[in-house]
């Protein structure tokens, strides 16, 4: 089995599926048995490849390769590195929490909605699998229709104005990404990308390739200014859509950064490294302001998302800066790290933040700020797990949220203290708009006869919650094991983006 | 030694967790013996380290606990750096915690949150002794927003209460702000010294030195200017020094004992604590120490005015913490950072003691806190207010008080400092000079509107040991313009009392528990005699030799130190010098009107209205940063939100482009209508033009 253990983790969640949608079909309490156990399996097999990955080496392991289409020389190529590892275990936690938490929030088409979290589950870990690029964007693209029809089907009100936007949006970036790897295809005659990654490219071919990559993932960050998809999606997507979308797919834009930019063309990253930090830090400060003053909870943790996600793009970017303008290997390999546990840690506090909300919204049917006021007199245990959250989400030290952001902060600093300002002026935007909403939510005198009908979380609320919390607080006491996983892979990329291709 | 650190660390910290998480299981005895006994056991053991690095010359202990992380050659770690500096916090911090702790049994019995509020104390004591045990500047920072977060949790203990609500977001985002400049303060260490391990930035601190960093192109700034500057921004929010000062006095909010424990004697210090940790670096910038010192001199001015006119009796305590913050600071200025860390020391102990008394006295007024409906309380409390007295005269700089060394020790080191020239060291003495008249004004003013003079509340009639006071209206002593926030703490008293009419009480006032009165007595005592062992060595004899560094050139203690003849010496010696006389005509100026002739100082208001109005509105600090900095957010969120993101990327471009594509395809799907005889007529259309583009081009 360890010899196939990628292709377990894919194909068990489709079995999954395929059994909750046939026996699952007249009941619904067993199809949700079924996906949850499946889901809990994919975890402990994804902790095997955990404890099974020799982090030291940093090499690609668990390596599957077939040819798939020979006559386009497409492989089924699996492997994976530390950064993957750490992906593919948030995502087959995430998922067991998502199903956990979709308990009894969804009545309708049981059997239908877990399948296509399994599905989903089984195209993201492939995500993160992938070493051939046609194979990556298959798995890539596929991605989008399980979340088509999460949204369109169990959404609100106007999931269906979300869900094209949300299809149009991201499908239109990836187009270019297509149109890129064609050209490489037809340049290099092969999909490998370590092959891509050692093939000397000209610099206006590296700018016409980085700029089709800069649309399919920055959309998928997302970035400013194609990030208008994401609040609109969220508000619409069921709670666990939600919490699926903001902790893992997102995190699919930030590791094709990773994967393809820098690795394919690092010298254009290099040339354009500016316009992906400006980028960003419109995205924290933009966004952040933005964020401020939303009235719709959702809305307001999806631009949230989008000003976190910016840390993770620019550790990313600021490496070049780091790497090749300031000679400085070790600062460019902190600020990668540094973006790599952001997206991590985003995954659990987003998640966590978005739950949060289901929870309140399974009992009031509102995300309007304004319908609230005092829920922490009749939930405090929610309230409890509600300001714990909040401080990640401020990056509060101590917390997952403070790690990747610290680390982006104070490497970047070496690229240009400006920088490293802008970026930290999240210390304040971003705890007032949450806390913010903290007051708003749970604070003050009871607001009305709802929020005094309420009751607390039950014990199923509990373990979803209580999940993200260890998880968040595990790695803000102890980043260690996180960092350890993926330094010597990130140690590569290092060096992969030091090598000048032209 | 390292397993008995990690028992100071976490002993309170599972008192937290515990009270915390099985509150309702354990009960309110359980809650509170299991955080008391946890902090007594960091109390004990804090002695027991105390002991031996003071007395039996035990090392400096510094080592990891473990490791954070280690990326390339940068690593992170948690550990452990105890020298003296460390070791008298650990005592300072643990003994106000216990103190605190045995006061809240009693101010907060009839409180539901009785548990909660257990288990956020004892996780601050955690926080606060994370934070001055420290080895790097990253557990630093850990702790510097851990008890952040406390804080912000005590001050909104009563979340239903809108003003407390408000008052801890405030607090939280005010102290954002510096914690701005002390990440980046922290980033520019990381890049200089590739290390964020006390000793070995310290170890190689003269690298920096004539190193220049250019933020804005062009413009070159000293290196140890910037570091300094930036760890001290993070230093101004948390110990509220101007302009970031304007959270302290909104988190009196929170319940009074924590208002003693973190808003008095150990939070607010911290950032004393850290530029005093940090005076390696801070040594080599003159630029940085007199920007130090200019910020501290106005807030212990400037502020200390302020407590002139407040009516709330906490308020009044708040401001004075202010201001002997700026005395803590103006000493870091001046260099003389044992004078800071010997004041935060007595401050401690006597502020402590002023707000656990302020407490006792607002548990006997059944939470009335306006001092203008008190009066004469003398005669009830009487611990309270000989407690309170001893207090008050260690504030203002009585001497043999303990507060007297310290602060005198300050303005002295302040003025060698001017002598050796700068006007920002000129300023700073008379700052410090005209705030300790200042300071004797509003602490005699509030013992006397408190415990002495004429009852200014009405006892009902139940059969009372005391007679109601017929006749005895409220009546103001001073300016009844009042603070601004009172209207607002009168709507929402304590969820246990209700809605009573100022200045009536149900019962006369008594004397309070023996769990309020013991602290009370146990904190008069250091604040009283504390530094008749200490000055010495504090001051002048080396004991915070290699934690505390000191440029030659800068060390006024050791100058002050030649002419140092003893304890008595000193005492007698300052009743000859202008502070005694400047704490001397406060005292005298507040007996005289707030004892003898209460009209004068209605007429005093009246002829210094102007003034007295820009006191009362706090310089207007907070209406300034409330229209720009809150209301300007919130315009600029909203613009960037509808002209950004609905108006411009969503309207034109997104939504704009698939209009586009829907107009221009729907005038196609016009032309597509499937009559032949408008397909003829194009036709002929399409002749005739092409037809006339040929005669016309030939």
């Amino acid at each position: 089995m360890s010899h196939h253990l990628l292709s377990w983790l894919i194909w068990l969640p489709v079995l999954g599926a395929v059994a909750a949608v046939v026996l699952g079909h007249s009941n619904a309490q067993r199809a949700r048995w079924i996906a949850l156990a499946t889901a809990i399996a994919t975890f402990v097999l994804s902790i095997g490849l955990y404890c099974g990955y020799s982090a030291e080496a940093g090499s690609l392991q668990f390596v599957e390769k077939y040819l798939w289409l020979g006559v386009l020389n497409v492989h089924y190529h699996l492997a994976v590195d530390g950064i993957s590892v750490a992906l593919i275990v948030l995502t087959s936690f995430t998922t067991v929490l998502v199903l956990i938490g979709a308990w009894s929030a969804i009545e309708e088409k049981v059997h239908q909605y877990v399948a296509c979290f399994l599905l989903l589950e089984a195209l993201m870990i492939g995500v993160f699998c992938a070493r051939d690029a046609l194979l990556f964007y298959m798995f890539f693209e596929a991605m989008l229709i399980p979340m088509f029809i999460i949204i369109g089907i169990w959404g609100g009100p106007r999931r269906v104005y979300a869900t094209i936007k949300f299809f149009l949006y991201t499908f239109f970036g990836s187009i270019f990404m297509l149109i890129g790897l064609i050209y490489l295809y037809l340049k290099t005659g092969s999909f490998d990308l370590d092959y891509l990654a050692r093939y000397p490219l000209s610099l206006t071919e590296q700018i016409w390739l980085f700029l089709s990559f800069l649309l399919a993932f920055s959309v998928k960050v997302p970035m400013f200014p194609v990030h208008t998809w994401l609040p609109d999606a969220h508000v619409e997507a069921p709670t666990g859509g939600s919490v699926i979308l903001a902790a893992i797919m997102l995190k699919i834009g930030g590791y094709g950064f990773l994967r393809f930019s820098l690795p394919i063309t690092p010298d254009a990253s290099h040339e354009l490294a500016w316009l992906v930090i400006a980028m960003s830090l419109i995205a924290v400060v933009y966004i952040g302001f933005v964020a401020l003053v939303q009235e719709d909870m959702k809305k307001l943790i999806a631009y949230s998302s989008i000003s976190h996600m910016g840390f993770v793009t620019l550790g990313a970017f600021v490496a070049f800066e780091l790497a090749r303008e300031v000679g400085a290997g070790d600062a460019a390999r902190l600020a990668l790290q540094g973006s790599m546990v952001q997206m991590i840690s985003h995954g659990f506090i987003s998640a966590a933040m978005f739950s949060c909300v289901g929870v309140v919204y399974d009992r009031m049917h509102s995300r309007m700020i304004k319908d609230y006021g005092g829920v922490a007199n009749t939930m405090p245990w929610f309230a409890a797990f509600m300001v714990f959250f909040a401080m990640a989400n401020s990056g509060l030290p101590g917390t997952s949220g403070f790690v990747g952001e610290f680390m982006v902060i104070v490497a970047s600093f070496q690229a240009s203290p400006l920088i490293a300002a802008t970026a930290a002026i999240t210390l304040v935007v971003g705890a007032a708009y949450t806390l913010w909403l903290v007051k708003r939510v749970l604070f003050g005198e009871v607001a009305n006869p709802q929020v005094a009908a309420l009751t607390d979380i039950n014990a199923r609320e509990a373990i979803v919650l209580g999940g993200f919390a260890a998880a968040t607080l595990l790695f803000g006491v102890w980043p260690a094991p996180l960092t350890e996983l993926m330094d010597a892979s990130l140690q590569q990329v290092v060096q992969q983006l030091m090598h000048v291709k032209v | 030694m390292q397993s008995m650190l990690l028992t100071i660390a976490l002993a309170p910290l599972f008192g937290a967790v515990v009270a915390g998480l099985f509150g309702r299981q354990i009960g309110r005895v359980g809650a509170h013996t299991v955080t008391i006994a946890g902090v007594a056991l960091s109390l004990v053991l804090s002695l027991v380290v105390f002991k031996r690095l003071a007395f039996d010359g035990a090392p400096v202990f510094n080592e990891n606990i473990y490791t954070w992380y280690q990326i390339g050659s940068y690593s992170a770690h948690v550990g452990f750096l105890i020298d003296r500096l460390t070791a008298v916090m650990m005592v300072v911090v643990t003994f106000v915690s216990l103190m605190v702790h045995v006061y809240t049994i009693g101010y907060m019995k009839d409180d539901p949150g009785y548990q909660r509020f257990f288990s956020y104390i004892a996780l601050f004591t955690f926080s606060m002794l994370m934070l001055v045990m420290s080895n790097n500047f990253l557990q630093l920072f850990f702790g510097w927003e851990a008890v952040g977060l406390v804080s912000y949790l005590l001050i909104g203990f009563w979340f239903k209460r809108p003003t407390a609500i408000f008052a801890n977001l405030k607090a939280f985002l005010v102290n954002r702000v510096g914690d701005f400049g002390f990440l980046l303060g922290i980033a520019a260490v990381l890049m200089y010294f590739g290390s964020l391990d006390y000793a070995t930035v310290f170890a190689n601190r003269e690298s920096i030195v004539g190193k220049e960093i250019e933020i804005f192109s062009g413009y070159a700034w000293a290196v140890p200017t910037v570091i300094g500057i930036l760890l001290f921004i993070g230093a101004m929010g948390k110990s509220a020094q101007v302009p970031l000062h304007v959270w302290l006095p909104d988190s009196m909010e929170g319940p009074t004992p924590i208002s003693a424990l973190i808003h008095a004697a150990t939070m607010v210090t911290a950032g004393i604590f850290m530029v005093a940790r940090m005076s390696p670096l801070y040594e080599l910038s003159e630029t940085a120490l007199a920007f130090v010192v200019v910020i501290g001199a106005t807030t212990a001015l400037f502020t200390g005015l302020i407590g002139l006119v407040q009516n709330d009796i906490k308020r009044v305590v708040a401001y004075s913490t202010l201001s002997q913050l700026g005395y803590m600071t103006v000493a870091l200025g001046a260099s003389a950072y044992g004078a800071a860390i010997f004041h935060l020391m007595t401050h401690a102990f006597f502020k402590a003691l002023l707000f656990l008394g302020a407490g006792s006295v607002i548990i006997a007024m059944h939470h009335e806190q306006d001092m203008r409906y008190m009066g004469g309380l003398r005669k009830y409390m009487p611990i309270t207010y000989w407690t309170a007295v001893l207090g008050t005269l260690a504030l203002v700089g009585t001497p043999l008080f303990s507060g007297f060394y310290s602060k005198d020790a300050i303005i002295e080191a302040v003025h060698h400092a001017s002598a050796q020239g700068g006007a920002a060291y000129t300023y700073a003495y008379w700052c410090v000079l005209l705030g300790v008249f200042v300071t004797a004004l509003y602490s005699f003013r509030l013992l006397y509107m408190t415990f002495h003079g004429r009852e200014r509340f009405v006892v009902a009639d139940h059969g009372s040991d005391h007679a109601p006071l017929a006749g005895s209206a409220p009546a103001p002593a001073v300016s009844s313009h009042g603070n601004d926030h009172h209207a607002n703490d009168k709507a929402d008293a304590h969820d246990h009392h209700h809605g009573h009419q100022p200045g009536h009480l149900e019962h006369a006032p008594h004397e309070s528990p023996w769990v309020v009165t013991l602290p009370l007595i146990l904190l008069a005592i250091p604040s009283v005699c504390i530094a008749w062992f200490f000055v010495e060595p504090m001051l002048f004899g080396g004991f915070f030799d290699g934690a505390i560094v000191v440029a030659p050139a800068h060390d006024v203690l050791a100058e002050m130190g030649k002419d140092f003849h003893g304890v008595l010496a000193f005492a007698l010696h300052g009743i000859q010098t202008p502070p005694f006389w400047f704490a001397f005509a406060g005292f005298a100026v507040a007996t005289y009107v707030y004892l003898f002739n209460p009209a004068m100082a209605d007429r005093a208001a009246r002829l210094f209205a102007p003034l007295v109005r820009l006191l009362e509105r706090k310089y207007g600090f907070d209406e300034l940063y409330q229209a720009v900095f809150a209301r300007g957010s919130l315009l600029l969120g909203r613009g960037l939100w509808k002209w950004g993101d609905a108006r411009l990327i969503d309207g034109w471009i997104v939504n704009g482009s698939a209009a586009l594509v829907d107009r221009s395809s729907g005038i196609l799907r016009w032309m597509q209508s499937g009559y032949l005889y408008h397909y003829a007529f194009a036709m002929i259309l399409g002749l005739i033009a092409l037809l006339g583009a040929f005669l016309w081009l030939k």
